[in-house]
């Protein structure tokens, strides 16, 4: 129902009565905002020169470095996870019943243990085995990022990519079993592309999972972005204090900037989805958004009625 | 299975602290959520506004940057000292309520039209609508999202453990600095999880047969 169900067209009292509310609230967060910056000042965040930092060209590299490493990890964890997905989708929904039972036992571990705790593990077996592992021995805290956040998504992509095939009408692939098509041709030439486009957007959404669960990197102290800038504060000393409020507010601007530029990407792929007159209905891009964590789509699905998950 | 027997108190507190870190920063979450939730279908714009910004927000911003905000943005424009607990219920509550608000926001949407029309037609206000008629008819829908919703949220609160908040991460951690086998720790660990994962998901299946209706 559009919200304009629960309440009728304002009338005058009403309107009166809006505008108050209007007026409160927006007094309200004016206050709440003059308050913090009015707090800031006089702790001395505000100082020009606490702000000037990020006019030196060490600082503006250490951040520049910090966003490139967090796109490094995103970029290969983000690639890894979607083929690691796609092979377990299948997996699980390989007609063999022992593929498919280690296919289901994998997703359901890793996808019920957090993240961090699976990132921390890997760190600390790869630093303990560190001479016998090579380059993974030599970057740890990158691999353990990577292969953490690789294992962890792929497991959710592959829950994604298997509502998405099974959300494909039964008859599709009848027929095409009628054409003579065998099991591999239905697979990659008629449920996979369906599904892919199906849940293009919550697969992007989860993305941006990807993308907020680089900051993970922090613990396990890989310089990513908020690492980066986190040493760098605790390295400057400006008026006799660390700039820390001013870096954090500075990276938190830049993380939410990457954050909000991908989710808008899942939500135009959404309209545009629902545009086009293909016959396959694209899922939620605010499926999952963020709930890092589970059954995409059920949050947010019973609107229109998108593909159902996985009954 | 040593690692576990000899250091079972460690276990234990962690257990509960994640518990209690899931419990209060949960109950949070709801009442911020359904309070955005309802600014989100408000009649007033700038309500709406609102609404629409807190879920952005916090939904594009990563946990571990809202527990450095915490710790070192709040305390500065708040109260100074607050508790690492407090702190971390906070970061956790603000962040998953805007799951919850999201959840909210799409189970009002599949109340039936015609019982916002109803309650509207004899003359209930938006909060009486919202409150007596459609809130409680959307919680069945709600209760499903809402177990993922609190299932990610014991799984975020891990985080917390590496900002010296004594949890399950807290023992990992703890544990393997003190050069134990990673494995076995990691295992336990995630049995521990397990645990609570199943329970909560268990306990929301109960709720959802309670509150289920023959249709």
């Amino acid at each position: 129902m559009s919200s304009s169900v629960l309440y009728d067209a304002p009338g005058p009292k009403a309107r009166v009565r809006n505008i108050i509310y209007t007026v409160l609230g927006s007094a309200l967060v004016l206050g709440l905002v003059v308050f913090s910056v009015y707090r800031l000042n006089e702790k001395g965040v505000l100082e020009p020169e606490v702000w000037n930092i990020f006019n030196n060209a060490g600082v503006r590299a250490n951040i520049r470095d910090g966003v490139l490493s967090t796109l490094k990890v995103f970029a290969l964890a983000g690639v890894l996870s979607l083929v690691l997905g796609l092979l377990l989708a299948v997996a699980r929904l390989s007609d063999h019943k022992w593929i498919s039972w280690v296919a289901t036992g994998f997703i359901e571990l890793f996808r019920a243990v957090p993240l961090l705790i699976t990132i921390y593990a890997l760190w600390v077996l790869f630093l303990s085995y560190k001479d016998d592992l090579g380059v993974i021995g030599e970057n740890a805290s990158f691999w353990a990022l990577v292969i953490g956040l690789t294992v962890y998504n792929a497991c959710v992509q592959a829950e994604v990519l298997r509502a998405g095939v099974n959300a494909v009408p039964r008859g599709q692939v009848e027929a095409a079993y009628a054409l003579g098509l065998r099991k591999t041709q239905v697979m990659t030439m008629l449920l996979l592309p369906q599904a892919v486009r199906s849940m293009l957007p919550t697969i992007i959404s989860q993305l941006v999972v990807t993308l907020k669960d680089t900051s993970l990197g922090y613990i396990v102290t890989y310089a990513e972005l908020l690492f980066a800038a986190r040493t760098m504060a605790n390295n400057i000393i400006v008026n006799g204090e660390n700039p820390i409020t001013a870096v954090v507010i500075v990276v938190a601007a830049i993380y939410i900037a990457m954050c909000l530029l991908l989710s808008s990407l899942a939500t135009w792929i959404e309209k545009r989805g629902r545009r086009a007159k293909t016959g396959i209905t694209v899922a939620h891009a605010g499926g999952t958004g963020g709930a890092p964590e589970d059954v995409p789509g059920d949050v947010g699905m019973p609107m229109d009625g998108p593909p159902d998950v996985s009954k | 299975m040593n690692v576990l027997l000899d250091h079972l108190p460690e276990f234990r507190e962690g257990f509960i602290g994640t518990v209690l870190l899931t419990l209060s920063s949960g109950l949070l979450a709801m009442v911020l959520g359904v309070i955005v939730a309802g600014f989100r279908v408000s009649p007033v714009p700038p309500l709406r506004f609102l609404g629409a910004a807190w879920v952005t927000l916090f939904r594009n911003t990563p946990l571990t940057l809202l527990f450095l905000i915490a710790w070192f943005v709040v305390p500065v424009i708040f109260w100074p000292g607050l508790s690492p607990w407090t702190k971390a219920i906070l970061a956790l509550g603000f962040y998953t309520s805007a799951f919850v608000c999201e959840a909210v926001r799409s189970g009002i949407s599949t109340v039936p039209l015609g019982q916002a029309e109803a309650a509207r037609s004899i003359g209930m206000t938006f909060i009486q609508t919202l409150r007596l008629i459609v809130l409680p008819q959307a919680t069945r829908t709600v209760i499903a999202p809402l177990s993922s919703i609190f299932i990610a949220l014991t799984k975020n609160s891990a985080i917390a453990g590496a900002f010296s908040v004594a949890e399950l991460f807290g023992v990992q951690k703890l544990l393997s600095d003190k050069g134990f086998a990673i494995v076995p720790i990691f295992l336990f660990v995630a049995i521990a999880y397990l645990i609570i994962t199943f329970t909560i998901s268990g306990l929301f299946r109960l709720l959802e047969r309670r509150m289920g209706v023959a249709r």
